[in-house]
């Protein structure tokens, strides 16, 4: 898919993602000549078809995990199916109490890719607090639907 | 009406770079194939004629005599090669090179997606829109795909892939693995069997599938009673088809209950001592691949 603005003959690029939690995505394009902006609005089929390619519309910030898409995907997958490998010693990140629980709500199966990827996000950012805001940003940076 | 380019004359880039993690995907799977001196699959387009059970004996045979033998179940939703091959069922371990395959018997290096599901869950995906079926086949490739470049298999003389019943996932199978060193069919020598095997044959053929090859499964019963053999079917379709494809007919292997007694216990029969006439035929079957694949003198 793509994005022309008409009246400048110029293809929209890609500027943003936003991941509202709601099975939904938006991602942004803008005209680099004239400045407009439009949102592509995607309903939650369209978002889980795109999810199904494993891709992410607007690139990806973080490289593809191992059976990143199996991991996502798999509705009744093992709680212990995998292990991460212990974490780098990243300094002293923290999770918040309602983070924790926002942790604890993920299915065992991909918590703890959802765990590391997020701690690496905060590490990388120089994050020493995780909370529910670093993980609704993490999520639409990353673009991690249902995460 | 507004003229305004199509999508083919905008050739610039727009920046969702779709395209692009599309490639990084296929180059992953590249890479871990390159690390792999065979890939073999067995198939047959028909069910229950013997796959798994020959995969799982293939794979031990070879890595009970020292080679690295890898085995990817690609049954996604009739899983049972981790069974057959008595796989760890530990955590896999996730490491930036992949995730680390299940050790089998023998050392065989599995992945299923047994090893993924919890206890008799079947395979379901998420489905956020109840259209699930929609995007199925594309979470089937995909967790294939990933089943085979996101295992850190580690460099290995062979892998075996054991393929699910159906033509169509034969098709699928090759688009992710467009060069195997050979695909073994199984058949048994039922007319019902033929006629599904010759459509399998066909679609490898016109894929330019170089080496394909026939085993024929159940081809014969020993009574334990009095020790001879007689057929267990009616009909010859095996060496039939063999004779009107050309495709070489690599084995008859008999109908022996101690082939299923030992795949339902995790132990190929053919690691045990020679003498039955099933674990034989096993091993001169995957003599007779290694000599194909000239990794052994004929
Ligand atoms: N030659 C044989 N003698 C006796 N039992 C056999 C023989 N070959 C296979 N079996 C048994 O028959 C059953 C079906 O075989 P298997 O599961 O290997 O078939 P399959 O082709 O992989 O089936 P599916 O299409 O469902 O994947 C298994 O229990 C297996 O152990
Ligand atoms: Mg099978
Ligand atoms: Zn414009």
């Amino acid at each position: 898919m793509k994005f022309l603005c008409i009246g400048c003959d110029t293809v929209m690029d890609f500027t943003e993602r936003q991941l509202p939690g709601d099975g939904t995505f938006a991602a942004v394009f803008s005209c680099a000549r004239c400045g407009r902006e439009v949102a592509m609005l995607a309903n939650p089929m369209e978002t889980q078809l795109v999810a199904s390619l494993g891709v992410r519309i607007g690139g990806r910030t973080l490289a593809e995990q191992p059976m990143e898409l199996v991991r996502q995907q798999l509705a009744e997958g093992r709680d212990d199916a995998f292990v991460e490998p212990a974490p780098a010693s990243r300094g002293a990140i923290r999770w918040s109490d309602d983070a924790r629980q926002r942790l604890a709500n993920v299915p065992g199966f991909v918590r703890g890719m959802v765990k590391r990827i997020y701690s690496d996000y905060a590490a990388e950012r120089g994050i020493s607090l995780i909370t529910p805001e670093v993980m609704d940003r993490a999520r639409a940076d990353l673009g991690l639907e249902g995460m | 009406m507004a003229r305004f380019r199509t999508y083919n004359e905008v050739l610039e880039p727009t920046g969702a770079k779709v395209p692009e993690q599309v490639r990084a995907q296929l180059e992953r799977l590249a890479r871990r194939f390159s690390a792999i001196r065979h890939t073999v699959i067995v198939a047959s387009g028909k069910g229950g004629v013997g796959k798994s059970a020959i995969s799982a004996n293939l794979a031990a045979a070879l890595a009970a005599e020292g080679r690295r033998v890898g085995a990817a179940d690609a049954d996604l939703n009739g899983p049972s090669l981790a069974r057959m091959l008595a796989a760890s069922t530990a955590p896999l371990a996730v490491s930036p090179n992949g995730v680390a395959p299940a050790v089998g018997v023998a050392g065989v290096r599995v992945v299923s997606m047994d090893l993924l599901l919890a206890a008799d869950a079947p395979v379901r995906w998420r489905d956020p829109g109840h259209a699930g079926f929609v995007w199925q086949s594309t979470l089937e490739t995909g967790a294939l795909r990933e089943f085979l470049a996101d295992v850190d298999w580690g460099a290995l003389d062979l892998l075996i892939v054991d393929a699910p019943p159906g033509t169509d996932k034969l098709q699928r199978l090759l688009s992710l693995v467009p060069r195997p060193s050979a695909v073994l069919l199984v058949t048994t020598p039922s007319e019902t069997a033929r006629h599904v095997v010759a459509r399998s044959i066909s679609l490898l053929r016109a894929a330019g599938v170089p080496r394909l090859a026939l085993a024929a499964n159940m081809a014969g019963y020993r009574c334990p009673a009095c020790g001879r053999t007689e057929p267990l079917f009616a009909a010859d379709g095996a060496r039939r088809l063999a004779a009107a494809t050309g495709v070489p007919l690599w084995a008859e292997l008999p109908f022996d209950p101690a082939i299923a007694a030992s795949t339902d216990v995790g132990r190929p029969i053919v690691l045990e001592p020679a003498g039955s006439p099933a674990a034989d035929a096993l091993r001169a079957l995957t003599r007779r691949l290694l000599t194909e694949l000239r990794e052994v003198d004929p």
